[in-house]
Order: C-alpha cells, then structure tokens, then sequence
C-alpha cells in the first residue's frame, strides 16, 4: 500500500500549496484591508501546516505562534486604530487595456518558466539531499543539547541568534520611538465570559510555554517558540484589561526587555576572553549555559512581542502612587 | 492505517478550502473571522491526524497551540476598537 | 483487521460529515448567528469524533490524556469565543436573519 500513501500525500501537498498561493494572491489583491488581514491569518495556519509536511515541526511551531498568533493580532490592532471599516475598504482604479493585459500576460510566461526550470533541476538533485544532517549528529553530544535544531541555534549557530536578538531589540527600539503606547481596546465593559476565558487561558499558555521551552533539549521546541506563545498570553492579559502598575513600567521593563539580550552577549564576550573565540561554550557547562541563555530569552522575547503588538513607548508622565494599589490588575466593572 | 488519517486529513483540507469562500464573500467583518475560526479547528483536526499518521508526537504540540492561539486571534478580534459595520464588499 | 482499527475507522468516517456540515452551515447560513451554530458546534463535535479515533489507537494513557485535554481546551475556548463573538456583533448593530 506503499503507492496509496505516497498519492495521498502528493494530493494533499498539491492542495495546500494551491490554497496557500491562491490565498496569497488573494490577499495581496484585497480591496478590503479586513479581507486581507483574515486571510493572512489563515495564511499562517496553511503555512505551519506547510512545515508539519517539511518535516520541520520547529518552524511549525513558531509559524503557529507567530504568523498566525503575534502577527494576526498585530494587524487587527491596527486596523482597528486606522479607523471606521469604510476607511478599509478601497475601490477599484479603471485601467487600461495594457495595464490589465500585463499582470496575466507576466504571470502566465514567469510562473510556468519559473516551474520548469525548478522541475528540471529537482530532478538532478538526489532522492534525499542530506544537507549538514550528518555533521549535526556526529556533534550533537558535545553541543549540550539532545536535539539537531537547539544545537545548531544555541551553539553551532549562536552568533545568528544573538543578533537575531538583537534585531527584535533594534525593532522594538523603532517602534517606541515613533509613538507612546495608546490604548489597545475599548473601554466597553468586559463580558464576565471573556475575564473567565483569560483566567483559563492564561495559567494553560505559560505551562504550555513552559513545557515548549523545556522540550527544546530533546524535541521540537525552544525559546523562541516558547517566547511567542507567552506573548500571545501577555497579549491576552492585555486585552482583558491587565496593565502594568506604573511603577514597573521603567526600569523594570526594560531590563525585562534587555535581559535575554545582555545575558546572552556576557556570556559571549566572557567565553571571549576566557577562550579566544565568543561563544565557544566549555564543553561540561555548555548545557547549562544554553538552558540559562534560553530561559532569560524566553522572557525578552515574550515581552518584546508583546509590546511590539502594544506598538508604543509608555507614557513619559506616569505618577506613581504613593500606596500600592496599582500593583493588582486593573479591571473594568459596571 | 496511516492511509486512512491521509485520506481523512486530506478531506478535512478540502472543507479548509471551501471555507475560503466565506473569508472571500464576507459580507461583514465577523463573517470573516469566522471562518478563521473555522480554520483553525479543522487545522487543529489535520494536525492530529498527520501526527499519528507520521508518529512524530511534535506536530499534536503544534495542534496545541494552534487551540490556544486561535482564541487569542478571536479575543483580539472582539475586543479591538473598530466597530463592526455591515456593507456589502465588492470583489 | 484489528477490532481497534475497524472502530477508529468507524469513527473517523462518521467525523466526517460534522466536518462537512460545519463548513457547508458557514456557507450557506443566511446570517452570521446561524453561521455560529454551525462552526461551534458541528466542528468541535468533528473533532472530539477525531479525538476519540485515535485515543484507542494510543500506546499509553498519557496520549489519551494530551488528547483528550486538547479536545476540552478547543471546546471550551470555542464556546466562549462563540459567545464573545456573537455579543460584539449584536453591540454593534447586527440584526438577526428574519425568514
């Protein structure tokens, strides 16, 4: 029955890569910007479900939280602060016979082309290319973590992932530039439904990221997918009416923010002075090191996604109470 | 076995598709964010199908966060500022 | 075949009208509440079907459970969200289809 199964999938690869383009398509032609900002969710979803069939359930996990999670509420966000629905919507500019002719015309010779010479190189290339598979296994044991993906991205490859790091922080520092934080949602009254939802929801996402996090050393996982999910659960805090007390929102949060940062660039330069090469982590200590590197990660990144969503700076004039009423979570009750 | 959860997935993926038609044709903003929630469900459905079907238990973690994810994206979606008008869209 | 795999295909075949019913009820509803009875509930229900299908096909009660715990968080958060949904539509000025 090897045949059938190997049908299947063609069949189902073939549609979801239809759908995913097709959606595309769809998405970036949108006269209507809500149209486009669903299907871009859905576009998300499609895409991890792309990955699960690569093979590569790590990139699935963070297309999950990311795409489909941070991004989509990102844009809804912002839709919402651009205004009514009409001013979302465009109309139609007339075009010429030319102008229409073209953007068929293009697609129909570029996209056929483009897919013969893909098929015709496919079929040089061997059955499996191994890629660097081999030499991951071959190190995996003195790299300090069980799994191919976490070695390559906290030891062999660290260097990208601090600056990866560093890019978040550089992101987040323009956006903060640009304008203070406004309000995220309305101020309408919260339906006792959703408070309920959020206090099951949110214990469930921090386990859960907890769990991702810690999976990372010997399966699919890792700091940021982790990072990403707490997001969405800080994201949902948000929505429900959580606000920082004032007096985290200075010092506090921006250690939070930096911290994953700054510890992994001390143990960079302290690995740099003490052996020659940053980030050559000492073989007995190097699990060790990676656990700590991705847990103050996990933090940055969750709480940088989430004020990347929040998209402004805090506000420069906040009083701090004298008593500490503000610590507990502000709620809206009528 | 493994041919059943295909050939079930592989339905589920076409209703993912036909769904498409309501993202599409609105004719209001919920309408559409609907069928995301639509989506996400019978993603969640595919994901553990192909989980069993391959045996890697990675891919139910994905499914698990899709679950959670797909609310946060709705909890977003009503308690954003916009106020939802009902027009017809023109395609 | 094993009594097992006769039952999970059983279940999986049944499963698939609720799936099929969900997305035709989006489709053809007249009216966004209608469309929310057909998406809560014929799906969640799909894939509890699902759910069940490949608990008997679990190797150890830790799977039926992740499974099973997978299923309740999408039924309980797919309710709420129904909920939330339908109430943010009715502030906002939607009226019920009327025949």
């Amino acid at each position: 029955m090897a045949t059938l199964t190997m049908e299947l999938t063609l069949i189902f690869d073939l549609i979801l890569l239809f759908t995913l383009i097709s959606m595309a398509w769809l998405l970036l032609a949108s006269t209507d910007l809500f149209r486009a900002v669903v299907l871009f969710i859905a576009f998300g979803l499609l895409l991890s479900l792309a990955w699960v069939r690569l093979g590569a359930a790590d990139v699935a996990l963070a297309e999950a939280a990311i795409g489909a999670g941070i991004t989509g509420a990102l844009l809804l966000v912002g839709l919402g602060r651009l205004g009514s629905a009409e001013r979302c919507r465009f109309t139609r500019v007339p075009l010429t016979f030319l102008q229409r002719l073209s953007a068929p015309l293009l697609i129909g010779i570029m996209i056929p082309s483009i897919t013969l010479i893909l098929v015709l190189e496919l079929r040089l290339l061997a059955d499996v290319a191994p890629g660097q598979q081999g030499l991951v296994n071959a190190l995996l044991d003195i790299s300090g973590s069980g799994h191919g993906v976490t070695a390559v991205l906290m030891n062999f490859r660290a260097w990208d992932t601090l600056l990866e790091k560093g890019v978040l922080l550089l992101a987040l520092i323009t956006i903060w530039s640009l304008d203070q934080a406004r309000p995220l949602v309305h101020e309408d009254e919260i339906s006792p439904q959703l408070t309920g939802l959020a206090r099951l929801l949110l214990p469930i996402v921090i386990i859960v990221a907890g769990f991702v996090l810690w999976q990372g050393a010997h399966a699919p996982g890792g700091a940021f997918q982790a990072g990403a999910l707490l997001s969405a659960g800080i994201l949902l805090a948000t929505l429900v009416g959580y606000t920082l007390p004032a007096r985290r929102q200075r010092l506090s949060l921006r250690l939070l923010l930096t911290a994953g940062f700054w510890v992994f660039l001390l143990i960079a330069a302290t690995t740099l002075l003490t052996s020659g090469y940053p980030l050559s982590y000492p073989q007995p200590l190097a699990g060790g090191l990676i656990l700590l590197i991705e847990l103050v990660a996990t933090a940055s990144i969750a709480t940088i996604l989430a004020a990347v969503v929040v998209g402004g700076h805090p506000p420069d004039n906040l009083s701090v109470p004298e008593d500490d009423s503000s610590a507990s979570p502000k709620k809206r009750r009528k | 076995m493994t041919d059943l959860y295909l050939g079930v997935a592989l339905f589920l993926l076409l209703t993912i598709a036909i769904g498409l038609v309501r993202v599409l044709r609105g004719p209001t903003a919920t309408d559409r964010m609907l069928a995301a929630q639509l989506f996400g469900t019978t993603a969640v459905a595919i994901l553990l199908l192909l989980g069993q079907a391959s045996g890697n238990s990675a891919i139910w973690d994905v499914a698990l966060i899709f679950a959670l994810l797909t609310a946060v994206a709705a909890v977003t979606f009503v308690r954003r500022k916009d106020v939802d008008t009902a027009t017809e869209t023109k395609t | 075949m094993l009594l097992s795999d006769l039952l999970t295909a059983l279940l999986l075949f049944c499963s698939l009208p609720f799936f099929l019913a969900g997305t035709l009820g989006l489709l053809r509803f007249p009216d966004l509440y209608c469309r929310l009875h057909a998406l809560t509930k014929a799906d969640n229900l799909g894939l509890g079907l699902v759910v069940l299908a490949l608990m008997i096909q679990a190797d150890s009660w830790q799977v039926v459970i992740r499974l099973l715990l997978t299923w309740l968080l999408i039924l309980v958060a797919g309710a709420t969200v129904a909920h939330l949904i339908a109430r943010k539509a009715q502030q906002d000025g939607h009226q019920p289809w009327r025949h």
